[in-house]
Protein backbone atom coordinates (compact mmCIF):
# COMPACT_ATOMS: atom_id res chain seq x y z
CA UNK A 1 0.00 0.00 0.00
CA UNK A 2 1.04 3.33 -0.86
CA UNK A 3 -0.26 6.46 1.41
CA UNK A 4 -0.67 9.92 -0.38
CA UNK A 5 -1.32 12.62 2.13
CA UNK A 6 -3.71 14.99 -0.17
CA UNK A 7 -0.88 17.66 -0.59
CA UNK A 8 1.39 15.57 -1.99
CA UNK A 9 -1.21 13.65 -4.70
CA UNK A 10 -2.06 17.24 -5.55
CA UNK A 11 2.21 18.30 -5.85
CA UNK A 12 2.23 14.97 -8.18
CA UNK A 13 -0.30 15.54 -9.99
CA UNK A 14 0.49 19.47 -10.75
CA UNK A 15 3.87 18.50 -11.37
CA UNK A 16 2.91 15.90 -13.97
CA UNK A 17 0.61 18.74 -15.86
CA UNK A 18 3.32 21.51 -15.83
CA UNK A 19 5.38 19.25 -17.97
CA UNK A 20 2.94 18.45 -20.66
CA UNK A 21 3.58 17.76 -23.38
CA UNK A 22 6.73 15.89 -22.12
CA UNK A 23 6.49 13.14 -19.21
CA UNK A 24 7.34 14.15 -15.94
CA UNK A 25 8.82 12.72 -12.86
CA UNK A 26 9.99 12.85 -9.74
CA UNK A 27 11.13 11.27 -6.61
CA UNK A 28 9.00 10.20 -3.52
CA UNK A 29 10.47 10.13 0.29
CA UNK A 30 9.06 8.54 3.52
CA UNK A 31 10.15 7.62 6.89
CA UNK A 32 12.40 4.18 6.73
CA UNK A 33 9.98 1.22 6.59
CA UNK A 34 7.24 3.60 6.12
CA UNK A 35 4.53 3.52 3.57
CA UNK A 36 3.22 7.28 3.64
CA UNK A 37 5.00 9.47 1.60
CA UNK A 38 6.28 12.71 3.76
CA UNK A 39 8.21 14.26 0.56
CA UNK A 40 7.37 14.72 -2.85
CA UNK A 41 10.50 15.88 -4.96
CA UNK A 42 9.79 16.95 -8.06
CA UNK A 43 12.54 16.23 -10.94
CA UNK A 44 13.68 17.10 -14.00
CA UNK A 45 13.20 14.50 -16.86
CA UNK A 46 16.76 14.54 -18.52
CA UNK A 47 15.16 12.39 -21.40
CA UNK A 48 12.99 15.57 -22.39
CA UNK A 49 10.87 13.49 -24.03
CA UNK A 50 6.62 12.71 -24.33
CA UNK A 51 8.07 8.90 -24.41
CA UNK A 52 10.31 8.35 -21.59
CA UNK A 53 11.63 9.64 -18.32
CA UNK A 54 14.80 9.75 -16.77
CA UNK A 55 15.03 11.36 -13.58
CA UNK A 56 17.99 14.04 -13.57
CA UNK A 57 20.46 12.72 -11.55
CA UNK A 58 21.60 15.54 -9.87
CA UNK A 59 18.03 16.45 -8.59
CA UNK A 60 18.08 12.70 -7.51
CA UNK A 61 21.47 13.28 -5.62
CA UNK A 62 20.12 16.80 -4.10
CA UNK A 63 16.60 14.68 -3.38
CA UNK A 64 18.40 11.95 -1.89
CA UNK A 65 20.47 14.08 0.87
CA UNK A 66 18.13 16.38 1.69
CA UNK A 67 15.65 13.30 2.59
CA UNK A 68 18.64 11.82 4.46
CA UNK A 69 18.85 15.51 6.43
CA UNK A 70 14.97 14.54 7.23
CA UNK A 71 15.48 11.76 8.07
CA UNK A 72 13.04 10.28 5.33
CA UNK A 73 14.46 8.16 2.62
CA UNK A 74 13.60 8.02 -1.27
CA UNK A 75 11.09 5.18 -1.48
CA UNK A 76 9.81 5.79 -4.95
CA UNK A 77 9.57 7.57 -8.51
CA UNK A 78 6.55 8.68 -10.07
CA UNK A 79 6.49 9.70 -13.86
CA UNK A 80 3.57 10.94 -16.31
CA UNK A 81 2.50 8.47 -19.40
CA UNK A 82 0.85 11.55 -21.49
CA UNK A 83 -1.06 9.27 -23.98
CA UNK A 84 -1.41 5.81 -22.39
CA UNK A 85 -2.60 4.57 -19.30
CA UNK A 86 -1.66 4.32 -15.87
CA UNK A 87 0.21 0.97 -16.07
CA UNK A 88 3.72 0.37 -16.05
CA UNK A 89 5.83 0.24 -19.68
CA UNK A 90 7.88 -2.73 -20.79
CA UNK A 91 10.59 0.11 -20.72
CA UNK A 92 9.42 0.81 -17.22
CA UNK A 93 9.73 -3.13 -16.11
CA UNK A 94 12.97 -3.13 -17.88
CA UNK A 95 14.56 -0.74 -15.63
CA UNK A 96 12.85 -0.88 -12.73
CA UNK A 97 16.68 -0.59 -10.12
CA UNK A 98 14.96 -1.85 -6.95
CA UNK A 99 12.02 -4.12 -5.86
CA UNK A 100 11.03 -2.38 -2.06
CA UNK A 101 10.44 0.86 -4.52
CA UNK A 102 6.92 2.16 -4.96
CA UNK A 103 6.49 3.01 -8.95
CA UNK A 104 3.93 5.72 -9.09
CA UNK A 105 2.28 6.54 -12.69
CA UNK A 106 -0.04 9.41 -13.82
CA UNK A 107 -1.85 8.90 -16.81
CA UNK A 108 -2.87 12.13 -18.54
CA UNK A 109 -4.66 10.17 -21.31
CA UNK A 110 -8.06 11.42 -20.05
CA UNK A 111 -9.25 14.87 -18.86
CA UNK A 112 -9.27 13.80 -15.10
CA UNK A 113 -5.45 12.38 -14.21
CA UNK A 114 -5.52 9.10 -13.25
CA UNK A 115 -2.50 8.24 -10.74
CA UNK A 116 -1.71 4.49 -9.61
CA UNK A 117 0.98 2.49 -7.80
CA UNK A 118 2.95 -0.86 -8.71
CA UNK A 119 5.22 -3.08 -7.39
CA UNK A 120 7.80 -3.77 -9.70
CA UNK A 121 9.89 -7.54 -8.74
CA UNK A 122 11.88 -9.53 -10.71
CA UNK A 123 9.90 -7.95 -13.90
CA UNK A 124 6.54 -8.80 -12.41
CA UNK A 125 4.51 -6.21 -11.83
CA UNK A 126 1.76 -5.60 -8.71
CA UNK A 127 -0.52 -2.93 -8.49
CA UNK A 128 -1.17 -2.01 -5.10
CA UNK A 129 -3.42 0.16 -3.32
CA UNK A 130 -3.12 3.95 -3.12
CA UNK A 131 -5.12 5.91 -0.22
CA UNK A 132 -4.89 9.37 1.41
CA UNK A 133 -3.97 10.20 5.08
CA UNK A 134 -5.47 11.44 7.35
CA UNK A 135 -5.04 15.70 7.91
CA UNK A 136 -3.49 15.45 11.18
CA UNK A 137 -0.82 12.92 9.50
CA UNK A 138 -0.28 15.37 6.57
CA UNK A 139 3.61 15.92 5.64
CA UNK A 140 5.56 18.66 5.29
CA UNK A 141 5.67 20.31 1.68
CA UNK A 142 9.12 19.68 0.77
CA UNK A 143 11.46 23.12 0.60
CA UNK B 1 38.69 7.68 4.89
CA UNK B 2 35.96 8.34 2.75
CA UNK B 3 31.95 8.39 3.42
CA UNK B 4 30.12 6.07 0.72
CA UNK B 5 26.60 7.00 0.50
CA UNK B 6 24.39 3.60 -0.87
CA UNK B 7 20.49 3.91 -2.49
CA UNK B 8 18.15 1.78 -1.08
CA UNK B 9 18.88 -0.74 -3.03
CA UNK B 10 21.78 -1.50 -2.28
CA UNK B 11 21.55 -1.52 1.28
CA UNK B 12 20.41 -5.13 2.21
CA UNK B 13 23.72 -5.88 0.89
CA UNK B 14 25.42 -4.22 3.88
CA UNK B 15 23.17 -5.13 6.64
CA UNK B 16 20.78 -2.24 5.87
CA UNK B 17 23.07 0.60 6.26
CA UNK B 18 22.90 3.91 4.12
CA UNK B 19 26.56 5.24 4.64
CA UNK B 20 29.75 3.08 4.89
CA UNK B 21 33.34 3.99 5.33
CA UNK B 22 35.69 2.15 2.62
CA UNK B 23 39.35 2.80 2.18
CA UNK B 24 40.96 4.08 -1.21
CA UNK B 25 42.43 6.61 -3.11
CA UNK B 26 40.39 6.91 -6.06
CA UNK B 27 36.79 6.01 -7.09
CA UNK B 28 37.63 2.58 -8.89
CA UNK B 29 39.72 1.26 -5.47
CA UNK B 30 36.77 2.18 -3.17
CA UNK B 31 34.10 0.92 -5.18
CA UNK B 32 36.58 -2.58 -5.52
CA UNK B 33 36.78 -2.53 -2.17
CA UNK B 34 33.10 -2.15 -1.27
CA UNK B 35 32.29 -5.15 -3.74
CA UNK B 36 35.04 -6.75 -1.72
CA UNK B 37 33.31 -5.89 1.84
CA UNK B 38 29.62 -6.68 0.51
CA UNK B 39 29.97 -9.38 -2.32
CA UNK B 40 26.15 -8.94 -3.00
CA UNK B 41 26.90 -6.01 -4.61
CA UNK B 42 29.00 -7.70 -7.15
CA UNK B 43 27.68 -6.93 -11.08
CA UNK B 44 25.10 -3.86 -9.71
CA UNK B 45 27.95 -1.36 -9.56
CA UNK B 46 30.72 -2.43 -11.60
CA UNK B 47 30.64 -4.51 -14.77
CA UNK B 48 32.39 -8.18 -14.69
CA UNK B 49 35.24 -5.95 -16.93
CA UNK B 50 35.29 -3.56 -13.62
CA UNK B 51 33.95 -0.77 -15.74
CA UNK B 52 31.77 1.22 -13.91
CA UNK B 53 27.65 0.13 -14.55
CA UNK B 54 25.77 1.76 -17.28
CA UNK B 55 22.55 2.36 -15.02
CA UNK B 56 24.70 3.52 -11.95
CA UNK B 57 26.06 7.11 -11.07
CA UNK B 58 28.72 7.45 -9.17
CA UNK B 59 28.86 11.11 -7.73
CA UNK B 60 32.42 12.86 -5.82
CA UNK B 61 30.87 15.16 -3.64
CA UNK B 62 28.61 17.10 -6.03
CA UNK B 63 30.50 15.76 -9.35
CA UNK B 64 29.46 12.75 -11.37
CA UNK B 65 32.60 11.07 -11.98
CA UNK B 66 32.10 10.51 -16.19
CA UNK B 67 32.84 14.08 -16.07
CA UNK B 68 35.76 13.86 -14.27
CA UNK B 69 38.09 10.94 -14.44
CA UNK B 70 36.15 8.13 -13.86
CA UNK B 71 37.06 5.33 -11.88
CA UNK B 72 40.68 7.32 -11.59
CA UNK B 73 38.97 10.52 -10.12
CA UNK B 74 40.85 11.23 -6.83
CA UNK B 75 39.05 11.09 -3.53
CA UNK B 76 40.70 12.88 -0.35
CA UNK B 77 39.51 11.54 3.38
CA UNK B 78 36.99 14.26 3.35
CA UNK B 79 35.34 13.32 0.42
CA UNK B 80 31.67 11.83 0.12
CA UNK B 81 31.41 9.61 -2.53
CA UNK B 82 27.49 8.72 -3.52
CA UNK B 83 26.16 6.37 -5.59
CA UNK B 84 22.25 5.93 -6.81
CA UNK B 85 20.80 4.09 -9.64
CA UNK B 86 19.99 5.45 -13.03
CA UNK B 87 16.41 5.70 -13.09
CA UNK B 88 14.29 5.60 -16.15
CA UNK B 89 11.41 4.45 -17.36
CA UNK B 90 8.90 5.37 -20.64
Amino acid sequence: MLRLPGEIHAQILAHCLAGVPEEACGLLAAEPGDDVVRRCYPTRNAAASAKLYTVDPKDYLHADRDAEAAGLEIIGVFHSHTHTDAYPSPTDVAQAPDPAWHYVVVSLRHSVPALRSYRIVGGDIHEEEVTGVDEGMTGERAG
Amino acid sequence: MPDVRLPTVLRPHAQGKSTVVVPGDTVGEILRGLVEGYPGMAGQVLTEDGTLHRFVNVYVNDDDVRYLEGLDTKVAGGDTVSILPAVAGG
